[in-house]
């Protein structure tokens, strides 16, 4: 492990200007992930700030809605009676990632910056765009199972490892951050990007900018929601494909519908094709087709040393309309 | 680095801090380098041989401590990270040489074979009682609003996060199981 300088400064203006003043600088919160970086010689910064003890741990009510603090553990947010009823594809997302010990140490802020589980990423004996920009991709042609099927470029093909990003995306929440030129707020699904040129880049986040809280919105969709994550083992793996879905009905129709699937792209891929087909629809597995090829319809297989990746497109199909049948199950019996 | 510098500082020029924490009820007063893991410092600078070194990487559980009461992993946890804090071990849950319930209960149901994972399960398990306790739900909770109920699937789920290459999960899984219920 290359030597690093280490600090744990007083207020977030100071963990931001700390950050902000050295080019290889960076937070360090739960460090499930940056922790494992630094041994693997994948991440090399010359200075940490722990921003742990620093962040929110809070999780309070705001205009019916919930601010979550950037500290709060990931179990913490999962054990929330709020968000168990009220947020369920949330607390459901949280329980499928990980395992209990991870989970009691990564915190909300994070876990949407947590990095490419693609192996050649962690390897840094092969070429990756995406940790040495312009040195190639080894997953073209390699091992294709855990990588994306939409809004890949010809530079990278990694997907997003994160569960709780996919319900967060899903449920329009809005992400706070602070940095070196301020505060803002942006929506959660703006805060990924498609690698395109620069799949360096996997957020749009600022050097030095630091998330302090995520809001999410009060909805009625929001209560009848579901996460499935699909895997090679039942538990303690990341997605092959993963969906959320959240709605609600009305005199016998989809009035609201958000849906968004894991596993698939270089970002939590919110699926509004899918959603513009079922809004207005009535729940049958013929409409929930539609919606799933509506959304597939440009998805692209890799080809792969281990058979390709093809097989997730009909997977991701059908996780789709398995949620659906379930969050709608008593409509469709009647 | 910063501009007009050149890497010529030695691999042995990280950041070196005094820290002070507890292990398994003693009191530590440690010098401890920025790269150090709290798996390594306990192995390493305090002797405390009880958390093992498995994959080094969060894959295998085999290093689970308990740090202010919470099982986590002591193999991604950064030693300077941990200054005020109090870890448990395995060894720190026996008290005046009586076993802890689920030390007793791991013995009892051959809850081992190699044994190297043991320490980790035994902290994890001690983790999961707790978590249990609080209500707090998991993966096979549904629905997720529900209070979880003490069952098989409830506790292999909970454990799933060390594993075994041996494969002596049916009797970690009845071990547990006992030990929850003297509680």
């Amino acid at each position: 492990m290359k030597p690093f300088a280490y600090g744990k400064p007083a207020t977030t203006a100071e963990a931001v200007l700390a950050v902000a003043a050295e080019p290889s600088a960076m937070f360090l919160a739960g460090g499930t992930n940056l922790v494992d970086h630094l041994k693997l010689g994948v991440a090399r910064p010359d200075r940490l700030v722990d921003v742990t003890g620093l962040m929110s741990t809070e999780i309070r009510d705001d205009e019916g809605g919930l601010v979550i603090g950037a500290g709060v553990r990931n179990s913490d947010l999962a054990a929330d009676q709020r968000v168990r009823e009220q947020y369920p594809v949330l607390a459901e997302a949280l329980l499928s990632g990980a395992s209990p010990q991870l989970r009691n140490m990564a915190t909300v802020g994070g876990n949407p910056l947590q990095r490419t589980r693609c192996v050649y990423f962690q390897d840094v004996t092969t070429p990756c765009n995406k940790r040495s920009p312009g040195s190639g991709c080894s997953a073209l042609g390699g091992y294709t199972r855990h990588h994306a099927i939409l809004g890949a470029s010809d530079q990278c093909v990694a997907t997003h490892p994160s569960d709780m990003a996919v319900a967060m995306a899903m449920l329009d929440a809005r992400v706070h951050v602070i940095g070196p030129s301020g505060e803002r707020t942006l929506p959660f699904t703006d805060l990924h990007r498609l690698p395109g040129e620069h799949p360096e880049r996997d957020t749009v986040l600022e050097h030095g900018e630091l998330i302090t809280d995520i809001t999410l919105p009060a909805t009625a969709w929001s209560r009848r929601s579901a996460y499935r994550k699909v895997r090679d083992r039942a538990s303690y793996a990341f997605a092959l494909v993963s969906v959320a879905v959240g709605l609600s009905i009305s005199d016998g129709v989809i009035e609201e519908i958000r849906i968004a699937f894991g596993g698939v792209a270089h970002k939590p891929w919110r699926a509004e094709r899918a959603e513009q087909v079922l809004r207005g629809a009535r729940p049958s597995d013929e409409s929930f087709r539609a919606a799933a090829d509506a959304e597939l319809a440009d998805a692209t297989a890799l080809d792969g040393l281990d058979g390709g990746n093809a097989f997730k497109i009909p997977l991701a199909a059908r996780t789709l309309t398995a949620v659906l049948r379930d969050l709608t199950a008593e409509e469709r019996d009647r | 680095m910063r501009p007009g510098e050149t890497e010529t500082r030695p691999e042995t020029a990280g950041a070196v801090r005094t820290i002070a924490l507890r292990v398994d009820g003693t009191a530590h007063r440690l010098t401890v380098d920025s790269r150090r893991t709290l798996l390594d410092l306990l192995r390493e600078q305090i002797g405390d041989y009880s958390a093992k070194k498995g994959c080094d990487h969060g894959q295998c559980g085999a290093c689970t401590v308990l740090l202010d009461g919470r099982r986590v992993l002591s193999c991604l946890t950064l030693a300077l990270s941990c200054d005020g804090t109090e870890v448990t071990t395995a060894a720190g849950l026996a008290k005046d040489g009586e076993l802890h319930a689920l030390q007793q209960s791991f013995v009892d149901h051959d809850g081992f074979q190699c044994g190297y994972c043991t320490p980790g399960q035994i902290c994890s398990a001690a983790g999961l009682l707790t978590e249990f306790g609080d209500g707090a739900p998991s993966h096979v909770t549904k629905p997720v609003a529900d209070t979880p109920q003490w069952t098989d699937e409830e506790i292999s789920e909970r454990m799933s996060g060390n594993l075994c290459r041996c494969g002596a999960y049916a009797g970690i899984v009845a071990a547990v199981r006992e030990a929850g219920e003297q509680r």
